[in-house]
């Protein structure tokens, strides 16, 4: 391949240098860079506030901090992990970077939109830090906000609250952005069953990202003008209903909880063929499971409400679409099985990664079943259990798939390869660590342990101490993990354009790519995951 | 049916297909990754999929799914459908404590009584934001919500000292919000209730 200049020598717009280049820029993959510090930024402050919580709780009585602090920390832990880490980390960084690329595009189709959103997720992050230090404290209220507490505490509610709004706003225009790109923007050849699955998966994210965050940003601003106002909207002293204020809220929330983990299962779908060197099996149902997600998973919210009074007829209809959401997950997972059947499967970071996301994902899913069932449902809603479960497919799912994209797309990035050895060691004691500390969570809440506890009875104090004594191997095993990228940098160990034998178009172009992403006019396969391109060189380079 | 047994049978029937299931997928994806691994078997097939094989790993988990609903759903109505001569006590959360009214007017804090051998139901009713009466023991669970009565029920059908926690993140103090459920023998429960205390 002839000698590119790489996006980092070519600042665009044309002539900004030093820190300019990056503030101001239009591009694509730098804005993707810049949203990977930032959520780097904020992935190990809320991991920190996690283990304090757990630590906290790993002996009865208080030991590190008081209730007020605790209350809040699980607040900050939560809305940082959600709105900042996992709603945006894969879509902004994976999505901003590779989407373009994948489709044969130059960029995304608003360039500039793409850089407010950037500042719109920093202005958000920065409210958050505001409302830390200012007024009667950070909210205490919980991710969820419910009302009537929310309206009532002292606590900063409102600012944490705007915070949500305008990083809701950032996501939203992502997604307007992404939709937008896929219609307008594909390359010569590219028809939509040519688009790769990760682009599909952004595809169906994006449309619920731009159909969802409204309600959000509605049902906050409502909770900011009853605060203000007492216009008696949710609270029930003056007339107004709390369940309304939960169904708006799991109206929003429940599909974002597919937002975070489309993406995630669109990394998986990459990256299981190319290291099995195998067609992904059911290319097209892995797409009509993502579009059926996408509309079924915006039509069960209530099943986070089964207790909250609502009426029976309602808990018969939520519990019954849970269960059909189950459907296409399912078919995902068993996909991914079959890519490996018979094919020729390298083992190496990124699918180590990946095979530990399916084990860990499957769990979150499979006890989703339990949460699902009306009966079932009631015993272990708003105990650990759900705390284990749902840290089960956001973390050790979108995490881990997290963590395995970025190690299938660091060397395409940065040009830069890393040390395999210590990949594999934290990736392992990362899992291990995630297991014995969410574990004995599932059995805590069966035993009947409710969550956001500052403290517990007797009964509960050895799996708390696991699960604590879990989560110090779980932040080492991470902690390593950054370390080893981090040492690629000084290591310089340079990686060529396609280290893997990938199909999808960002392993035709140079790592890291140049300004405009093509050096020659792309080749679009037929097929996108025809492997017999990448065997044929293979062959070739052993002679 | 027993509505404690009801559920812990769904618990176990949706459980147990799970597990089978973790352990089938498990097994054969590692099985795969070391039986198909580039050193033994450097000629991949070229497999694109299957309709029939795509059609029954939908079709079958559908129906397993549908079985599990209704499991969950049957379940379910054994915590709601409270038999006619079931003894009513009102119950009010606030922060933070369970207030428990009987029907002589007396009134407990932090200590619900009730009398072995009988259906007992619960209406319960928050004084200020939400709260959530939970019972492990009894497999209840039900929020307490200002201005809108909702209820749960148990077969009182073993004497003893039972937990009752509260479920609803409701403040700085939500942890201590305990009471306890004491089950004792009917006589024992009259003495008790017409007791000053």
């Amino acid at each position: 391949m002839e000698q590119v200049k790489s996006f980092y020598e070519t600042p665009s717009p044309a002539g900004l240098t030093g820190i300019k280049a990056w503030l101001l820029t239009h591009d694509h993959k730098r804005l993707a860079l810049m949203y990977l510090w930032a959520v780097f930024f904020w992935l190990v402050l809320a991991v920190f506030l996690g283990m304090a919580l757990r630590l906290e709780l790993m002996f009865i009585g208080e030991t590190i901090m008081g209730p007020e602090v605790y209350n809040s920390f699980f607040t900050l832990h939560g809305v940082i992990m959600i709105f900042l880490f996992v709603i945006p980390a894969i879509p902004a960084i994976f999505g901003n970077f590779f989407l373009p690329i994948q489709i044969g595009a130059d960029d995304v189709f608003f360039p500039r939109l793409n850089l407010f959103s950037w500042y719109l997720y920093m202005i958000g992050g920065l409210v958050a830090v505001i409302s830390l230090f200012t007024g009667d404290g950070f909210a205490d209220t919980g991710w969820t906000f419910y009302v009537p507490f929310s309206v009532s505490t002292e606590t900063n509610v409102s600012l944490t609250v705007t915070a949500a709004f305008i990083l809701g706003m950032s996501s939203l225009l992502t997604g307007l952005n992404f939709v937008t790109t896929i219609h307008r923007m594909r390359g010569k050849g590219m028809g939509w069953l040519q688009i790769p699955l990760f682009t599909w998966s952004l595809y169906a994210t994006a449309w619920v990202q731009i159909l969802a965050t409204p309600v959000i940003s509605i049902t906050l601003v409502l909770v900011v003008i009853e605060r203000f106002l007492n216009i008696g909207l949710f609270d029930p002293a003056r007339g107004g209903d709390p369940l309304l204020y939960q169904h708006l809220f799991w109206m929003y929330s429940h599909p974002a909880v597919y937002i975070m983990i489309l993406p995630a299962m669109g990394i998986i779908s990459e990256i299981i063929p190319v290291f099995s060197r195998k067609a992904i099996f059911g290319y097209k149902g892995i797409i009509i499971s993502s579009m059926a997600i996408a509309v079924a998973g915006s039509l069960v919210w209530a099943h986070h409400m089964y207790t909250s009074g609502m009426s029976d007829v309602s808990v018969f209809v939520f519990s019954l679409l849970t269960f059909l959401v189950a459907i296409p997950t399912a078919v995902k997972v068993f996909s991914w099985i079959s890519t490996m059947y018979k094919g020729s499967i390298l083992m190496t970071p990124p699918l180590l990664m990946a095979l530990i996301f399916i084990y860990l994902f499957s769990v979150g899913g499979l006890t989703g079943l339990v949460l699902g069932a009306a009966g079932t449902d009631i015993h272990v809603h708003d105990t650990t259990f759900v705390v284990a479960h749902f840290h089960f497919v956001m973390f050790g799912g979108t995490g881990f798939a997290f963590f395995a994209g970025l190690h299938y797309w660091w060397p395409k990035m940065f040009g830069l390869m890393y040390n395999f050895k210590r990949a594999y060691i934290s990736a392992v004691l990362a899992a291990i660590g995630f297991i014995f500390h969410y574990i004995p969570m599932f059995i805590l809440g069966l035993q009947g342990m409710p969550r956001r506890y500052f403290d517990y009875l007797p009964q509960f104090e050895t799996g708390n101490f696991l699960a604590g004594f879990g989560g110090i191997l779980m932040v080492a095993g991470i902690l390593l993990m950054f370390i080893n990228l981090w040492v690629s940098f000084r290591v310089r160990e340079t990686a060529t354009a396609d280290p893997w034998g990938g199909t999808t178009l960002e392993w035709s172009v140079p790592s890291p790519p140049p300004l405009h992403n093509f050096v020659n006019e792309p080749e679009v396969l037929e097929y996108p995951y025809d492997f017999s391109g990448v065997l044929a060189r293979a062959a070739k380079d052993k002679g | 049916m027993d509505p404690v047994r009801g559920v812990d049978l769904a618990f176990w029937y949706i459980l147990g297909i799970s597990v089978l299931l973790l352990i089938a997928i498990t097994v054969v994806m590692i099985y795969f990754v070391i039986r198909y691994r580039r050193s033994k078997h450097p000629e991949p097939a070229d497999i694109r999929d299957n309709l029939n094989l795509e059609v029954v790993w939908t079709v079958l988990p559908t129906l397993i799914a549908l079985t599990m609903f209704w499991v969950g759903w049957k379940s379910y109505i054994g915590l709601r459908d409270v038999p006619e001569d079931a003894l009513e006590i009102e119950v009010a959360g606030q922060m933070y404590s369970w207030i428990f009214l009987y029907p002589n007017e007396k009134e407990t804090e932090g200590e619900l009584v009730v009398p072995l051998g009988k259906a007992v139901k619960l209406n319960i009713e928050s004084w200020d934001v939400l709260h959530s009466f939970y019972i492990p023991s009894y497999r209840i669970k039900v929020d307490a919500v200002p201005g809108m009565p909702t209820y749960a029920w148990f077969m009182a059908d073993k004497v003893g000292e039972y937990d009752i926690f509260c479920t609803e993140y409701c403040g700085i103090e939500h942890a201590y919000m305990l009471a306890k459920l004491k089950i004792v023998p009917e006589q024992e429960y009259l003495t008790w209730l017409e007791t000053e205390e």
